[in-house]
């Protein structure tokens, strides 16, 4: 899989990024690196908590890295659950969640595959 | 990984320092100063958010010095705005383009350095010609001490006087609306007063004895000639030095009174600066050798003043001189050259301080950097645990040794109830050392404070130094403290033992007898209204078990004795061995009593110590019968005891006051004791 197939796989906006980003190879190191972040987990074990300040960073992190990266779908998704969690819980921030687990999934599992392509 | 995504795109042209949220941001900020040379912020983080970070950056005036470049998705413009207010220089929205960024960051660290570096030219203009200002005035007083034969340091201490009692004057009254930059302005001006004599023939100026009537008005007319000199100065006689160069030279002679001279003014008519350059001339006058006169010695000139020898003056003058006469002699006394220094160096800084953006020179940032490294360097030396504390933020800053021998982070926000440094120190000596920092004066700042402290997991007694640090305000401000902690415990460990041996029995590890009557006493005063018993008993037939089976046997039976009342006695109570085979109790007790007692006796005596039958005799006493002072508690208790030996041992007795005249078994049989 090709960095700009990975791009396509996961909603992102491939000509934007290589737009803002110096380079491909600067753009697909990150894309990798996007594995390591720990912030979906933050999120998951904060919502689990009930820790909605917490989760709300967390969201947060997720939609800067995923502005800058150009994962579009993702940065819907995430966009939306941290503006439902500024002030603290909302009744539409469960449903949201969901489908930021959904988006994230898609997420890493074609980033997995670039990766397997990357290190082959 | 925001964050290394821009390290990484600005990466090798730049020392980037990267801190994880809002509270290291702020402590690298401490740590670091003017050496940051720009900020990426972000609005949403962890502890600290953005803003937080920029209200302190403000608090602390960094914002004047470390540029900020916000990036964030929060690009609603009720953010922007916010950002902006509290000085930011630029706002980036994500996703942020490299190319921007980057050039951004190039643009606004240029600009700035330009910014500092015109700055500093202007400082360092404003310091030269201040200089050679006051270098042309000293040239041209010069020329007229030099032509009356003076020592040349007249108009230096002149200049000094006056200063020092302007800033006196200032702190007892705003009557005469004196600014800093007055006082700068009218002490420089004040090297003027005696322009005027350049115009008085030599012989006058100069003659040792009495001058004549006419001599004296010649003389009298160099304060009328200085005025004009200085009106008649072309261009320049709007300047305000020479405004008030004028009204010092024609007004420096007349008298609160209104019999001075030229224009026997009175009172407040008197312009302030020419009122104080009087005093200032006077006593200068009178502590120098003249022509026609010895020099006085400080104390003499003083009293002569305020005597009213001299002339007379303002009152508030008068307390001036008084406030500032025990500084005088060692301020006068100085190396001249410094003083000139000293005093320019002063001007430059009131200078710098009306022009508020200049905040520092290099020169300056010179010399703190070299402190501040001198600083680390005997901080990382030293093996101490050292610390530094600011109100503004509330934040405590260890040294790196410091903080990995207590394991925990170098900065530590909100000290007193972060759980960090309550794993340290407790609640209360925080709390303690706090007020006791407080509590201090600006004069002495010095606290000694000892505590548990827990250091590397050891509960270790430790002895903090700290001093506090106050402004220079007007009343001071308490700003925060710099100190260390000093590891006490082995000496403090000593010094317990030491005092527990001194206060207990060394046989048995009862409490000995002094020491007990010291807790009876504490307790009784603590809760003078409650009902105490105090109870003396012996060992029966002590003497046959000593000389029967020997000393040592007799000491284990005591031992033995003293175990068996620790355990008979609730914590409350107190014993101890009053010598010999004596023991006394103290306790405190609520209604009935006597059972008390009785329990207590019967789990004492009964029973045998290696076939040595341990029978005992008690007296008690009551504070409720004899009152609370201890010799008479003790006495009555001992009569009782007395009792019961002499009505055939092994039982108790309570005082009551048929035993009066009852001989004592411990007390001395004196006179006052029949």
């Amino acid at each position: 899989m090709t960095l700009q197939e990975c791009y396509a796989a996961i909603g992102g906006d491939f000509e934007g990024v290589k737009g803002r980003l110096p380079s491909e190879k600067f753009i697909q190191k990150y894309v990798l690196k996007f594995l390591d972040d720990g912030s979906y987990d933050l999120l998951v074990r904060s919502m689990e908590a009930g820790n909605y300040e917490e989760a709300f960073r967390a969201a947060h992190t997720i939609k800067g890295v995923c502005q800058n990266l150009d994962f579009t779908r993702l940065y819907q998704s995430s966009s939306q659950l941290s503006e439902a969690l500024r002030n603290g819980y909302s009744p539409e921030a469960p449903a949201l969640a969901e489908q930021v687990t959904e988006d994230y999934r898609q997420t890493v599992t074609a980033i997995r595959a670039l990766k397997e392509s990357a290190g082959a | 990984m925001n964050r290394s995504i821009l390290a990484d795109m600005l990466g090798d042209e730049y020392d980037i320092l990267e801190a994880e949220n809002g509270v290291e941001a702020v402590a690298a900020l401490q740590k670091y100063g003017m050496g940051i040379g720009l900020v990426l912020l972000d609005i949403v983080m962890p502890e600290m958010d953005g803003f937080g970070v920029l209200t302190i950056m403000n608090q602390q005036g960094w914002i004047e010095d470390v540029p900020v470049i916000m990036i964030s998705s929060e690009s609603s413009s009720a953010h922007m705005e916010r950002a902006y207010n509290l000085g930011i220089t630029d706002f980036i929205s994500r996703p942020f383009n490299a190319l921007v960024v980057h050039r951004r960051v190039i643009n606004t660290t240029l600009l700035y350095a330009k910014q500092k570096k015109l700055v500093d030219m202007v400082a360092n203009q404003i310091y030269e010609k201040e200089r050679q200002s006051g270098l042309m005035i000293d040239i041209l007083s010069h020329i007229v001490e030099f032509r009356n034969g003076e020592s040349g340091q007249h108009v230096l201490h002149i200049r000094t006087l006056t200063e020092l009692l302007l800033q006196n004057l200032v702190l007892k009254t705003d009557r005469y609306q004196i600014s800093r930059s007055d006082i700068a302005l009218i002490s420089t001006a004040s090297a003027l007063h005696d322009i005027g004599k350049i115009s008085i023939p030599g012989e006058v100026l100069n003659k040792p004895g009495r001058l004549t009537d006419a001599e004296y008005e010649i003389m009298k007319s160099h304060s009328v000639v200085g005025a004009q000199m200085m009106d008649n100065i072309p261009v320049h006689e709007d300047e305000p030095l020479v405004q008030v160069a004028r009204a010092i030279c024609r007004w420096h002679h007349e008298r609160w009174d209104g019999r001075g001279y030229p224009d026997g003014l009175k009172g407040d008519e008197i312009p302030i600066s020419a009122q104080i350059v009087a005093l200032a001339d006077v006593y200068d006058a009178l502590t120098s050798e003249r022509c026609y006169k010895k020099a006085f010695p400080h104390d003499t000139a003083v009293q002569m003043i305020l005597d009213g020898q001299c002339g007379a003056f303002n009152p508030l003058l008068m307390e001036c001189l008084t406030d500032v006469a025990d500084q005088l002699p060692e301020v006068l006394s100085c190396d001249s050259s410094e003083a000139v220094n000293r005093m320019e160096l002063r001007s430059v800084a009131q200078e710098m301080h009306r022009h508020e953006e200049l905040s520092a020179s290099e020169r300056t940032l010179q010399l703190l950097e070299h402190e501040r490294m001198k600083y680390n360097f005997f901080a990382t030396m030293s093996q101490e645990i050292q610390f530094e504390y600011t109100v503004s933020p509330p934040m405590v800053t260890l040294n790196a040794w410091g903080a990995k021998r207590l394991g925990i982070h170098e900065t530590v926000m909100d000290p007193v109830g972060n759980a960090e440094a309550l794993g340290i120190l407790s609640g209360e000596s925080l709390r303690g050392l706090s007020a006791a920092l407080r509590n201090t004066t600006p004069a002495q700042p010095v606290v000694k404070f000892d505590c548990l402290a827990n250091i590397g997991g050891e509960e270790r007694w430790s002895k903090i130094i700290a001093r506090a640090t106050w402004s220079s305000d007007e009343p001071p401000q308490y700003t925060g403290a710099i100190g260390k902690a000093i590891d006490i415990h082995e000496s403090r460990m000593k010094l317990d033992a030491l005092e527990r041996m001194a206060s207990h029995d060394t046989l048995t590890g009862l409490l000995n007898h002094a020491s007990a009557k010291k807790r009876i006493l504490e307790r009784m005063e603590e809760k003078p209204d409650g009902h105490y018993a105090l109870a003396i008993f012996d060992l029966d037939h002590f003497k046959s078990a000593n000389d029967n089976y020997g000393h040592i046997f007799g000491d284990q039976v005591l031992k033995f004795l003293a175990a068996k009342l620790c355990e008979s006695t609730r914590g409350a109570d107190i014993a101890a061995r009053v010598g010999g085979d004596e023991f006394l109790l103290f306790l405190e007790y609520r209604g009935e009593f006597e059972h008390v007692i009785s329990r207590i006796f019967d789990s004492l005596s009964g029973c045998s110590y290696e076939n040595f039958p341990i029978s005992i005799s008690m007296g008690v006493s009551r504070t409720e019968i004899v009152g609370t002072d201890y010799d008479t508690l003790f006495h009555a208790a001992d009569q009782a005891l007395y009792t019961v030996k002499r009505s055939g041992r092994g039982t108790y007795r309570f005082y009551d006051e048929s035993m009066q005249k009852m001989l004592s078994v411990i007390s001395p049989i004196d006179e006052s004791h029949p």
